[in-house]
């Protein structure tokens, strides 16, 4: 059963939200990174770019499979998992910790609730 | 696999499986104005096993080739020694006929041989990586564009005008499909100078080293325009002359590509060749093509398998770098002997004859009255101006059983006097000497 945390927000691609202030961190799901398997290589964009919701913004590479990551909402990116280089597999075994992949000054926060909480894509997943 | 007929009934059962009337109709989209009609082509009868043959024969017969003439035609292939080693193993039929030999259960042996190609050619051009092989060193040079053009985010690709013109054909004909742009950098005196025309939306620049002409680019600065750019440094560089030359990475190129023939392949009428493709390892997920990596199974043994595969078109069609599905295995498998063969010892000194060669070639040519074109410094190929229509003498000298070069008056305006002469390490000072008095006698 994967975990579903209640504090996040979550898109029907499998990415997830999570709001501090002004501040989203987006990662993807651990129903996602279960689907792909060991993940090898994480491609991310670089802080300064602006992204509006639904846009491609990097790509989780699985021994299997490629994967496009879309953002959920818009902002400008702040900040990339640097981690992510060397330790691709953080995204398998803490994908809500530091398995992060990007952080966004978030533009507009009314996008928030076109997203899902945790019990509707509990339901999507399930 | 055995060979399974399909009677009439079994082809009605799987057009009605599949909801069709007929196999025509599985060809619908297809215009009808595009299709070939029925009867139109002009193909004569079957003929038996021996008629064929000597049909084959007879037309092959009709062929100049280097076995017949002694040859000095280079641009791109080039007469170069096969050890005869190479023949009878490329000859196995677990090489020869093995058809997508890539299954790791099935094929340790072919992808070991490729993962060494692999490590012979990033260690011959001095780059990271290297892929299982393109189709011909054109279309490397090609996929080389689309892979800078797709890191960089940019539109056009800077390439000197002494890369070889059949190349940049292919470049142009490649980059016409993706919309991007292809623009010249001129020469002087047979060498790349006009980098002050490469701009910021550069996507890579390249240059051919030795170049088209046989002159000894300067990479430093090939390599100081594209960083100033931000472009990517694609070099087209001849195997063996980096057992000479400072491989172009030492020049710090981004992609070096090249065509594997001279690594003990037959210049074949033009084929098959072999693609070489290098890069630096911060590409590895951009290189087209396919990529043999090395592991362990679960006891600890080394083995061998296709990895990077999610970089390809099978996988990720509109993400991929490269359409490319397919590598040219056994001529790769031909330069792998070759390289083994020779080893670093025997590649030099096949280099070294072959600038003996050239060297003195040009002192007896231009002593039998032809003039070099160029001033600079060259490895195996060299242009003369003959002073008179270089196609006229080439076919004097063919009469004469040498053939002597490529008159360049078709690819380069105003060099219709010239001709582009190439020397291998298998050509002797006897026969130099006969084309140097044949020559004489042509040009006086």
């Amino acid at each position: 059963m994967s975990s579903v945390p209640a504090d996040l927000k979550y898109t029907k691609s499998h990415e997830w939200v999570r709001v501090e202030g002004d501040v989203a961190t987006i990662g993807i799901t651990d129903h996602a990174q279960s689907e792909l398997g060991d993940v090898v290589f994480v491609e991310l964009p670089s802080a300064g770019r602006s992204l509006s919701a639904g846009d491609t913004f990097g790509s989780v590479e699985s021994v299997k499979t490629v994967s496009d990551v879309y953002a959920p909402i818009g902002g400008e990116v702040t900040e990339a998992n640097e981690t992510l280089g060397a330790q691709s597999e953080l995204v398998n075994t803490d994908p809500y910790g530091q398995g992060w992949l990007i952080k966004v000054k978030v533009s507009d926060a009314s996008q928030l609730d076109a997203l899902m909480d945790a019990a509707a894509y509990g339901g999507v997943i399930a | 696999m055995p060979y399974i007929p399909h009677t009439p009934e079994d082809e009605k059962e799987m057009l009605a499986t599949i909801g069709v009337d007929s196999i025509e109709d599985l060809f619908r989209e297809i215009p009808a104005e595009l299709r070939v009609k029925p009867g139109s082509l002009d193909i004569p009868n079957s003929l038996s096993e021996d008629q064929l043959y000597q049909k084959m024969v007879g037309l092959a017969r009709q062929n100049l080739d280097a076995t017949k003439l002694e040859w000095y035609l280079g641009a791109g292939l080039y007469d170069r020694h096969i050890p005869a080693v190479i023949a009878p193993l490329i000859s196995r039929g677990e090489y020869l006929t093995s058809y997508t030999p890539y299954q790791p259960e099935m094929s340790q042996g072919y992808l070991q041989a490729i993962y060494e190609f692999q490590s012979m050619i990033a260690e011959v051009y001095d780059m990271d990586a290297a892929n299982a092989s393109m189709y011909d060193g054109a279309t490397s040079l090609a996929e080389a564009c689309l892979m800078a053009c797709a890191h960089t985010g940019r539109k056009k690709v800077y390439v000197s005008e002494a890369v070889h013109p059949s190349y940049r054909q292919v470049v142009e004909t490649y980059l016409w499909a993706t919309e991007d742009e292809v623009a010249t950098i001129d020469t002087t005196d047979g060498v790349t100078t006009g980098y002050a025309a490469v701009a910021d939306d550069a996507g890579c620049v390249v240059v051919q080293y030795p170049n088209f002409f046989g002159a000894i680019e300067d990479l430093a600065e090939a390599r100081r325009v594209a960083t100033a750019n931000g472009a990517l440094l694609v070099v087209v560089a001849d195997p063996v002359a980096m057992a000479l030359l400072p491989p172009p990475g030492q020049f710090g190129a981004d992609v070096v590509v090249g065509e594997g023939q001279p690594l003990g392949v037959a210049m074949g009428f033009g084929g098959p060749l072999v693609g070489l493709y290098a890069c630096k390892s911060d590409y590895m997920r951009r290189l087209p093509g396919r990529i043999v990596g090395r592991t362990h199974d679960h006891s600890g043994r080394s083995a061998f398998t296709m990895t990077l595969r999610t970089r390809e078109q099978d996988i990720r069609r509109e993400k991929a770098t490269s359409n490319i599905c397919t590598n040219e295995a056994l001529m790769a498998l031909a330069n792998t002997i070759y390289l083994s063969a020779l080893g670093k010892n025997g590649l030099k000194s096949v280099a070294t004859s072959t600038v003996n060669n050239t060297q003195y070639a040009m002192q007896v040519l231009t002593a039998a009255g032809a003039k070099l074109k160029f001033s600079g410094r060259v490895f195996g190929e060299f242009v003369l101006d003959l002073g008179r229509d270089a196609t006229a003498v080439q076919s004097k000298l063919i009469d004469a059983g040498i053939m002597p070069g490529l008159p360049l008056g078709p690819y380069y305006s105003g060099m219709d006097n010239c001709m582009l002469v190439a020397l291998t390490e298998v050509r002797t000072k006897a026969q130099i000497d006969r084309f140097a008095a044949e020559l004489k006698k042509v040009l006086s």
